[in-house]
């Protein structure tokens, strides 16, 4: 079976080639991929992200049911709106999926989690919240819009309230805020400037239209992972999954070691993992002749092979980038097994593009 | 259902071939190929003067999605190649069967056109897919 979101006719509307993304029936691009992506790196563009899983996390014990379920300490949020990204582990420290959790007291927390690993998210959540004073509320009723590109805040401010454009005026990145009907977050997944709108399913289409209206490209699948592996951000199922630990997948930096005495699922595991450096890293690769990285390709290093997890060409830079998992000892170059042969590809960080530049 | 023009001729691999009238035959990939593929990032083409057999396969096309062998539909010399698509291979998704043409070949067996499909048994094809 097949889900639809609200926006489904919205989609059929602007001419959207739709495809199945883990049961859900999708826009992967509205003509052009590529086009769609430079609208987001140049001007404005919109995505219905209305297929994920929106979790409102409530009750007494909730900050406490956090600092089990993630890797990342929620202790550390103290302003209300301020958002986190972290991964949920499983005990043997394999990321189940990740996640990005807004703060809006010690008794209130909202997540957003994928939807392709919805059914297992809540199960787990389910589990691990039986020892805890919370209550884990899926949230079916909205529908999430991103708007994203240079321009998406001032096309957005054209059709809020003054008093939503008061209440997001200034407000800093990975923060959100509930005003009127809308949830609107300064998150995203493209590494540009924007908003991600929560918004009741029944509103969901004229807003669509009035940011279609206010100049903002619709932009499908295609355009999202390409923007996203640019920005070198992962994507689940791809760079990391039950069997990887987040340190092999660029996630050190969203897992909190101190306090040392927080015990948060997965945790041992990745005290030895990091201690005895076991791991191998997740890197990004450059291909700068013609040709395309595609994920599953082997990499063959100083000593040892990896993968390549994600690979694109990249519009905004002309060539060809991936995110790779390789040992730890990889150097500068590497090669990867392309149609048959072996091509020379640069090891750069795991990030390319940012806010419409390369960072290469 | 995409655009099929009757006065080409189709290889079930997606190619279509135009008849020039010199004894030189035009290969380009279908609309539907290039739908099928979406946009195009590289084109590889081979050498005026390499020599092709029908069925060989002899340029890739290269999508945000996946890289495609093209096989040229006649066997012959490779005399011309669309040298634009270089730096603009996006026409062959604009034009596929015009600017986004991809390379001409002089054939040395004439009579293989005649193991290509119409326009209709291509559309057939299609369906099948």
């Amino acid at each position: 079976m097949t889900s639809k979101t609200v926006l489904h006719a919205k989609h059929l509307e602007a001419n959207a080639k739709m495809v199945d993304f883990h049961g859900w029936e999708m826009p992967i691009n509205y003509g052009s991929q590529i086009e769609e992506h430079n609208a987001v790196r140049t001007d404005a563009g919109m995505f219905d992200v209305s297929h994920m899983t929106i979790v409102d996390v409530k009750g007494e014990q909730a900050q406490a049911f956090l600092r089990k379920l993630v890797a990342n300490d929620v202790a550390k949020l103290t302003v209300p709106g301020k958002a986190l990204y972290t991964g949920m582990l499983n005990e043997q420290g394999g990321v189940i999926d990740d996640l990005i959790i807004y703060f809006f007291s010690e008794t209130q927390y909202r997540l957003v989690v994928n939807s392709a690993t919805r059914e297992k998210d809540l199960a787990h959540m389910a589990k691990v919240s039986a020892d805890f004073a919370v209550e884990v509320t899926e949230r079916p009723e909205f529908a999430m819009i991103a708007v994203q590109g240079p321009n998406a805040k001032a096309k957005t401010a054209t059709l809020l309230t003054s008093e939503q454009q008061a209440a997001v005026e200034g407000m800093k990145p990975f923060f959100g805020v509930q005003v009127g009907d809308l949830f609107i977050a300064t998150t995203g997944y493209t590494g540009e400037d924007g908003y991600e709108i929560v918004v009741p399913n029944d509103q969901a289409a004229d807003l669509w239209q009035q940011l279609l209206d206010a100049g903002v490209a619709p932009a499908g699948l295609g355009a999202r992972d390409t923007l996203r592996l640019e920005a070198g951000m992962n994507l689940y199922g791809l760079d990391m999954d039950e069997s990887v630990s987040p340190l092999a997948a660029n996630m050190a930096w969203t897992i909190a070691w101190e306090p040392e005495d927080r015990d948060f699922i997965g945790r041992d595991v990745l005290v030895k993992q990091r201690a005895e450096k076991s791991t191998d890293k997740l890197v990004g690769l450059v291909l700068e002749e013609k040709g395309v990285l595609r994920s599953g390709s082997k990499v063959i290093v100083e000593g040892g092979e990896g993968v390549i997890t994600s690979g694109t060409f990249s519009p905004t830079l002309g060539f060809s980038v991936a995110l790779a998992r390789v040992p730890r000892s990889t150097g500068e170059t590497a090669q990867v097994e392309m149609r048959k042969k072996l091509v020379n590809v640069k090891v750069v960080k795991p990030s390319f593009v940012r806010n419409g530049k390369s960072v290469l | 259902m995409s655009n099929i023009p009757s006065e080409l001729k189709y290889a079930s691999s997606h190619e279509w071939v135009r008849n020039e009238g010199d004894g030189t035959f035009t290969v380009g990939i279908s609309e539907h190929a290039q739908e099928l593929l979406g946009d195009m990032v590289f084109v590889e083409l081979p050498e005026v003067g390499d020599e092709v057999d029908a069925g060989e396969d002899c340029a890739v096309a290269e999508s945000v999605k996946a890289a495609s062998d093209i096989y040229s539909p006649i066997s012959g010399e490779i005399v011309a190649i669309n040298e634009d698509l270089e730096d603009a291979p996006e026409t062959v998704n604009n034009d596929a069967y015009g600017d986004g043409w991809l390379f001409v070949v002089k054939a040395s067996d004439e009579s293989e056109l005649e193991n290509l499909l119409d326009a209709e048994g291509y559309a057939n094809t299609i369906d099948e897919d």
